[in-house]
């Protein structure tokens, strides 16, 4: 304890003394950007080691939640500090007040953009893109010479810098959303492929050898062994996907778009110095994506309970 | 081993070839809006349809063929280092790859031995590593260049920071299984020896880790690429593989989008496969059988 508390004053004090020596030159000078630095690291021990202070202190029990969190407060609050210290123009980076505030402001169209993206795009492309995975994967399964056909191409596929289709996407489906949930199934449908076919191997010879004795034909095998010993697999699949689907429906939207949706917003926010309105959005991104991947870990828990990852 | 892969030949170029015939059959229809005026000025006909289908200088879906001779008349028949040569952009893309994947791989092994070595680190960091990754940054990514741009960093920085953005997340999960992966046995003959940390650091964890830092590696340097490549969308860069993607759908030239696509994909396999044959020739110099 006292050494955490040590650090704490340290870092907390040189975190300070570098706050005050900023030069507040408009622009930033080189001398800034060292500061700068010194600054980030810094503030990075000083939170770290005041939520190592916060294991120590606090029960057992709520260490889980509280220590990340209180780690994150940190890192905001020195956010805050920083660009008030620095005086950096509001154009290179906005405070989470500023933020915070034209979020508040510009819920409307921050409802607009989401419904656009998120609704139109991301959420019927992942189910299809997954799905159609998924079926394939079971078709394989049932097909060795396809299985031993498509899985070397898939694994190459998944390696290749897919978000490149997007420009030909948006000339085959239009500026609307069918490009970009288009992009989005392009996207989800290889990892989902591979990791079912991987899941399907995954069950043991003794459950399969029982099985057989059982006499149980291929869909009772798969309906009651083998897709369920896949479900880790899938649902890691799932989780990928759930990241790769937002980050296709936004790249594609830098290919053209009508006048809404998150990646629209973003690069024209950008292109009119509306750095406030570029985070608002990358907050709504940042929570729908931690919320998708939230809801897929419960989901994932309550279906694979048996998983030796969740024994206590 | 060998006899699988073997195996595997039949399979595999049935399933190409399959894709390749798919591939000419649908431009015969997606390209129809733009041929079929051609092809009853020619007299219409099973041979003119075939020959206007494939060949369309501006096609919703080139051909096959018509993407290989893009590809050799861009790498091949220029110099390599005049704006049209696809080697110049994907030389330009490539290095600030390179230069993010060292980048985002150092700060993920970093990472990674302070999660393994201090308690609390992983305490307070893991969950954010992980929260880091939610956030869809290959999206934000052009944002962020203009940003850094205006601290005038050098270009190549810039974009390099994206990729090792990406870069450091599975190398520092990777990374912390592979330093936790000796047994206890090991740990215990350690301190037999009275290692201290940093000897079963150097002797021990690093070693053992070393198959779940390759696998790592192999995922980071895919992604790194990708990130190259978006990082150059928005900033009207002028060179590398993106910036010939926006310009190739600015100006309908669906060709060089193909080629500039396949060239990617081309680099990024071979990327992946030169890590893999470090991780053969590491882990054999280690003893491990083949």
């Amino acid at each position: 304890m006292m050494r955490a508390g040590v650090t704490v004053s340290i870092s907390l004090a040189l975190t300070i003394l570098v706050a005050l020596s900023f030069s507040r030159a408009n622009p930033p000078t080189g001398q800034d950007w060292a500061l700068s630095l010194a600054f980030v690291i810094f503030s990075w021990v000083a939170a770290w080691s005041l939520s190592w202070l916060a294991d120590l202190v606090l029960p057992k029990v709520s260490t889980r939640w509280l220590v990340p969190t209180i780690f994150g407060i940190g890192v905001i609050a020195a956010w805050e500090a920083y660009v008030h210290a620095s005086a950096i123009p509001v154009v290179l980076l906005p405070s989470p007040a500023e933020i915070a505030a034209k979020f508040a402001s510009s819920l409307p169209t921050l409802a607009a953009d989401f419904v656009q993206t998120i609704i139109r795009a991301v959420i019927p492309g992942w189910l299809m893109g997954c799905g159609s995975g998924f079926l394939v994967a079971i078709l394989c399964d049932r097909n060795d010479f396809l299985r031993r056909g498509l899985l070397p191409l898939g694994n190459l596929v998944a390696a290749l810098p897919i978000v490149g289709v997007a420009p030909i996407l948006v000339m085959w489906f239009g500026f609307d959303w069918p490009s970009k949930a288009a992009m989005v199934v392009v996207m989800t449908f290889f990892p989902m492929l591979i990791n079912t076919l991987a899941g399907l191997n995954a069950s043991g010879h003794m459950e399969r050898d029982l099985m057989n004795s059982y006499a149980a034909n291929w869909s009772t095998t798969l309906l009651k062994l083998r897709l369920p010993a896949a479900m880790p697999f899938i649902f890691n699949a799932l989780k990928i996907n759930s990241t790769l689907a937002m980050i296709g429906a936004i790249v594609a939207e830098f290919f053209g778009t009508p006048i809404v949706g998150m990646g629209f917003r973003m690069s024209t926010e950008v292109g009119r110095q509306g750095l406030d309105m570029v985070w608002s959005e990358i907050t709504v991104a940042a929570m729908t994506g931690s919320l998708f991947y939230g809801c897929l870990t419960l989901l994932e828990r309550r279906v694979t309970f048996w998983h030796p990852s969740y024994r206590r | 081993m060998k006899t699988e892969a073997a195996g595997n030949l039949l399979p595999l170029a049935t399933v190409t070839l399959g894709i390749l015939l798919l591939w000419y059959l649908a431009a015969i229809p997606m390209n129809a809006v733009l041929t079929t005026p051609k092809i009853a000025a020619a007299g219409g006909g099973f041979w003119n349809t075939l020959a206007f289908s494939w060949n369309e200088a501006r096609p919703v879906l080139p051909s096959p063929h018509q993407v290989i001779r893009e590809i050799w008349n861009t790498v091949f028949a220029v110099e390599p280092w005049s704006i049209k040569s696809l080697i110049f952009h994907l030389w330009i893309t490539l290095s600030s790859t390179l230069v993010g994947f060292v980048m985002g791989g150092l700060l993920g092994i970093l990472l990674a031995i302070g999660i393994v070595h201090v308690g609390s680190m992983e305490k307070s960091l893991m969950p954010w590593v992980i929260a880091s990754q939610t956030i869809p940054i290959l999206a934000i990514a052009p944002m962020l260049i203009v940003v850094l741009g205006k601290t005038g960093l050098p270009d190549i920085f810039t974009k390099a920071t994206i990729s090792a953005y990406l870069c450091f997340f599975p190398v520092t999960i990777g990374m912390v299984k592979g330093l936790r992966s000796p047994d206890v046995m090991q740990q215990d003959l350690m301190r037999t020896y009275n290692a201290s940390s940093s000897q079963t650091l150097w002797k021990l964890r690093l070693p053992a880790s070393l198959p779940f830092l390759f696998a790592s590696l192999k995922v980071s340097v895919a992604i790194a690429l990708t990130g190259a490549i978006v990082a150059e969308l928005p900033t009207g860069a002028v060179a590398g593989i993106g910036a010939r993607l926006l310009n190739g759908s600015y100006y309908g030239q669906t060709l060089q989008i193909w080629a500039a696509l396949f060239v990617a994909a081309f680099a990024a396999a071979m990327l992946v496969w030169l890590l893999g044959e470090m991780e053969r020739q590491s882990l054999k110099r280690m003893g491990a059988k083949p």
